[in-house]
This record gives structure tokens, sequence and C-alpha cells, in this order.
């Protein structure tokens, strides 16, 4: 039982990690049908932010706000150079445009930085671990789990009361007639790249936060996975992105938890095995957006 | 009367090859009420959306008041005074009725101007003021389209422009629309309005353009328009 505790608080963690990134993908997708995968590099440029903030003596309490700065402005710089010129051409265009953006940064950061993979100072603090009820649980799992909720509720608060919220939902359902309503295009996209890069400095911190290291090509992974939580939730639905995030850190971490040892060289083709089964029955996702007529102009 | 609101002047709007509006021009004056008419594929839908920036124009001007908005961004329009009801409806169906008629305000500034254009519009559509916290997805069809002109009327425009306001409605709710049209009109909206409904729109008109493929086929006053009776066999596709 008390096994059974621990991972599901892991699950949780990990979940709430894959939540966050799932969020950051499906904000901008669901306003401008790009799905981004240089998400991941925003991840990757927060945590060498905290590495170098590390490297200069900065202390972790102030190198986490200008990680997540430097993840927001990323993302904004990477809509205003690389995605505006193809806003409104096909999503096939928009895809290739994203992973040409992301291999051009992992490229830089091989040559200007390290190919090899760099340590980032954590302090003691959240690499220690706590008792809770006869549970040993790490710190960072609780921080994980803590932050998540913080994001989502201050997410959820900025898009139902602020004008500017129920405009990017405007915006997501009828882009073009948010438009007439006077709601500005490139306020908009450019608000929701700065969200999706805010939401991926927060899951960059979590995840350096478990490794305490950085490297080129450290947002790919997660940020498949959160493609899949995406699409397991039902791609540009925001909910169904938070949904699908911790379905499939619950799926992880149970497989990796509970299936018998012989099983466990199959964990990931068992894991997608589920997610296609839930997709079999639910072919829009477990929560669909709303609107996916909506016409991009 | 001065110089007219709108003018169109040899609007030209084209999908790649295909011309869907070739050289049109027409004036929408202070004060009126004016149809667009014509079959499907005419091209009212086109120069709607060509007015409002929704679509490229090729060639051509289009001059409200004072302002050379060919090819304007569509967002610089509610400021200007002019905001469009798009074919449809076309409501934010996943946000509630308050949250659709705030984001009709969304330039708006002043708190006074902000609270007289609630009072106005839940005055003209008390069922909107009943309905506020419901999703706009969940309304009927009819106030669908109250949501969608009284969004459009949130920024208190000189200029309304309607597309299809009855499309897909009983004619009961069409009257009701088409009643309400008329009052927004005495009040001082001047309204462009595109119809398949020929007879409905040709009764509130001041005047009406005939559009078929593409060009002006005939325009004048709706009265007059209303009783050459070989219109509907001409140019709107058989009666």
């Amino acid at each position: 039982m008390d096994l059974f505790l621990q991972q599901t608080v892991n699950a949780f963690a990990l979940g709430g990690t894959y939540a966050l990134l799932a969020l950051g993908l499906a904000v901008v997708f669901s306003i401008m049908g790009l799905i981004n995968f240089a998400h991941g590099e925003l991840m990757t440029i927060a945590g060498y932010t905290l590495m170098y903030c590390g490297l200069a003596g900065i202390s972790f309490v102030f190198a986490v706000p200008l990680a997540l700065l430097a993840s927001m402005l990323a993302a904004v710089l990477m809509e205003r150079i690389a995605f505006r010129p193809v806003r409104n051409s096909s999503g096939a265009t928009m895809l290739v445009t994203s992973f040409a953006v992301a291999m051009i940064l992992q490229v830089l950061f091989q040559n200007f930085i390290s190919v090899r993979s760099q340590a980032v100072n954590i302090p003691d603090v959240i690499s220690g671990s706590i008792l809770i009820g006869g549970m040993v649980i790490g710190t960072n799992k609780l921080l994980a789990i803590v932050s998540t909720i913080v994001m989502l509720v201050l997410l959820d608060r900025f898009l139902s009361k602020q004008k500017y919220g129920i405009a990017m939902r405007a915006a997501a359902e009828d882009f073009a007639v948010a438009r007439l309503m006077g709601i500005r295009a490139n306020t908009v996209i450019a608000g929701a790249f700065a969200i999706s890069g805010l939401l991926a400095g927060v899951a960059a911190i979590l995840w350096v936060s478990q490794r305490a290291s950085v490297d080129p090509l450290m947002g790919f992974t997660p940020v498949l996975k959160a493609f899949i939580a995406a699409i397991l939730g039902g791609l540009g639905s925001l909910r169904g992105a938070v949904a699908g995030g911790f379905l499939l850190g619950f799926i992880e971490i149970y497989l990796a938890a509970f299936l018998p040892a012989e099983l466990q060289e199959f964990r990931d083709p068992i894991g997608l095995g589920i997610v296609v089964l839930v997709l079999v029955m639910r072919p829009n996702g477990l929560l669909p957006a709303a609107s996916l007529k909506a016409e991009k102009v | 009367m001065g110089q007219p609101l709108l003018q169109v002047r040899s609007l030209d709007v084209r999908y790649g090859a295909v011309q869907a509006v070739d050289g049109i021009n027409f004036d929408v004056e202070q004060g009126e009420i004016v149809a667009l008419l014509g079959a499907n594929g005419a091209g009212k839908s086109s120069t709607l959306n060509a007015l409002v920036g929704l679509v490229p124009t090729f060639s051509g001007e289009v001059i409200f008041e004072d302002n050379n908005i060919t090819n304007i961004r569509p967002e610089m329009l509610p400021g200007l005074g002019m905001t469009l009801s798009p074919e449809g409806r076309r409501v934010f169906g996943t946000l509630s009725v308050a949250e659709n008629l705030q984001m009709g305000a969304f330039g708006l500034r002043d708190p006074n101007e902000i609270a007289a254009a609630w009072d106005r519009v839940f005055d003209l559509f008390p069922i909107l003021a009943e309905r506020r916290n419901q999703f706009a997805g969940t309304l009927s069809g009819g106030q669908q389209q109250m949501l969608a002109v009284g969004r459009a009327l949130m920024s208190n425009p000189k200029m309304l422009l309607l597309d299809e306001p009855s499309l897909g409605l009983a004619p009961k709710i069409i009257e009701q629309i088409f009643e309400l049209i008329k009052t927004l009109n005495d009040q001082g909206v001047t309204i462009l309005v595109v119809e398949q409904n020929v007879s409905m729109a040709l009764d509130i008109a001041h005047r009406a353009y005939v559009l078929a493929n593409g060009t002006v086929a005939t325009s004048g006053a709706a009265e007059e328009l209303a009783e050459s009776s070989n219109l509907q066999n001409a140019y709107l596709g058989g009666a």
C-alpha cells in the first residue's frame, strides 16, 4: 500500500510536468494551429539559464524567475522570427518550420555551450526528501505537484476572469471573428507563446531539479511525451492536455512500478498501446476541443 | 447628404484564379439600410469579407468616412466604427453570453461607454440578459443570431454589416430579426445587409444592389426593385 501511495505521488509529479508541457503545446495549437516541436528547446533554454546562473553564483531563488523569463522571451522571439512569416500557411508548413527551429537551436546549444550534459546546481532543500505519514517523498516531487497546481489555477483564473484571457479563448474558438471584435491577432498569438514559454520554463525547472543536469537534447523526450499527452487529451483542448498529461504520467509510473520484471522491457510499447486503445475508443481524445472547425485567417 | 459613409470603388476579389468579385462599385449613405442581394456565389459574402479585411482585396478601394480601409486589418475596424455580424452567426460557443458581449466591447476603454453598451444591448435583447451566464453554444439559432448582432453592437458602431442574418432561422424569428434591424437603423446605425431572403431584405432596405457573377447586375430603390417582376428569375436563381 505504501508503495502504491508512493508511486501515486510520483505519478502526479511526472503527470503534472507532462500536463504543463502539453498545456503549452495546446495553448499555441488552439490559437494558430501550430504544433510547436521547438517547445522542448524552450525547456532547454530555461535549463541552461539555471546552469549559467549557478555558474555565476546567482542564488536559485533568483535563477528560477530568470529561467522563466528566458523561456518566455525565447518563445515570443521564436514566434516573431520563425512562425509569423508562416502564420497563414498550412499546418504542415508550420510543423516543419518548428522542426527546423528545434534543430537550429539544438545545433547552437551543441556548438556554443557543449555537446555533453552539464551539471546544474540544485539546492539541497529540493534534492532532499521529507517524511509524510511514513512515506519518504522527494521534495522535488512535492515541488512538482505544487507548481503544477499553482500554474493550472493561475492559468484558469487568467482564462476565465481576465479580458485578455477570455480573448484568447475566443481566438482559439474562432480566430477570424475574434479579430473582428478588435482583438489583435499579433497580441493574442504573442500572448499564447509567452504563456507556452512560461509553462515550458516551469516544466524545465521541475525536470532539471529531478536530474541536476542539462544537455542540448534535453527537451526532446519530455515534449514528445507532452505531444502524446496532448493528442490523448484532444489536440487543442486545454483541459484535455491536462487530463492527457496526468493520464500519461500515471500510465508510465504504474507500469514502471507494477509491471512484472520479465515484462519491463515492453513497458513503452504497453504504455503506448494503452494510449492507442484510448484513442480507438475516443478518436478525438479524452476531452476534445470544442471547435476545430474554426477557420484560421 | 455630403459624402457617403461607405464608398466601394472597383472592388476586385480573387481566390487564386477564381474571380469572386469583379470590379463592383457601390455607396452606402449615412443612415441608410442597403441590401446586397444575389444568388449563391454571386460574390455577396466575398464583398463583405473584403470590406472587413478577412479576405484580401486584389484591386480597388474601400473608403469608410475619410479613411481608406482597403485591405485593413480586421482588428482595426471596431475602432473606426464598423462591425460585422458574420454569416452563420459564429458566436463563441464555449464562452458565456456575457463573455461574448464583453468581447464585442473589447476595444472600448471608457467605463461609462461600456456600461451604456451593455444597457443598450440588454434593452434590445432582454433574452440575452436572462441567459447571460449560459454558454452561447447552448442558445437556440434565433438567440445566437441576436447574440451575434448584440456582440457587433457592443462597440457602438456607426455602421453594421450583416451577413445573411436570416440564415437557417424560422420565419417568425426572421421577422423579429428584420424588425430589429429597422429599430437599429432608427437609432442611427447605418446598415449594409447581405441576404438571400430577397423579399424580407427589400422590405426594410432603402436601396439594394443585385450582384450576379461578381458584378452589379442592377441596383436601385428597394421599392422599385421589389416591383420589378423579373428580378427573381433574372438574377436570383429562379423563384
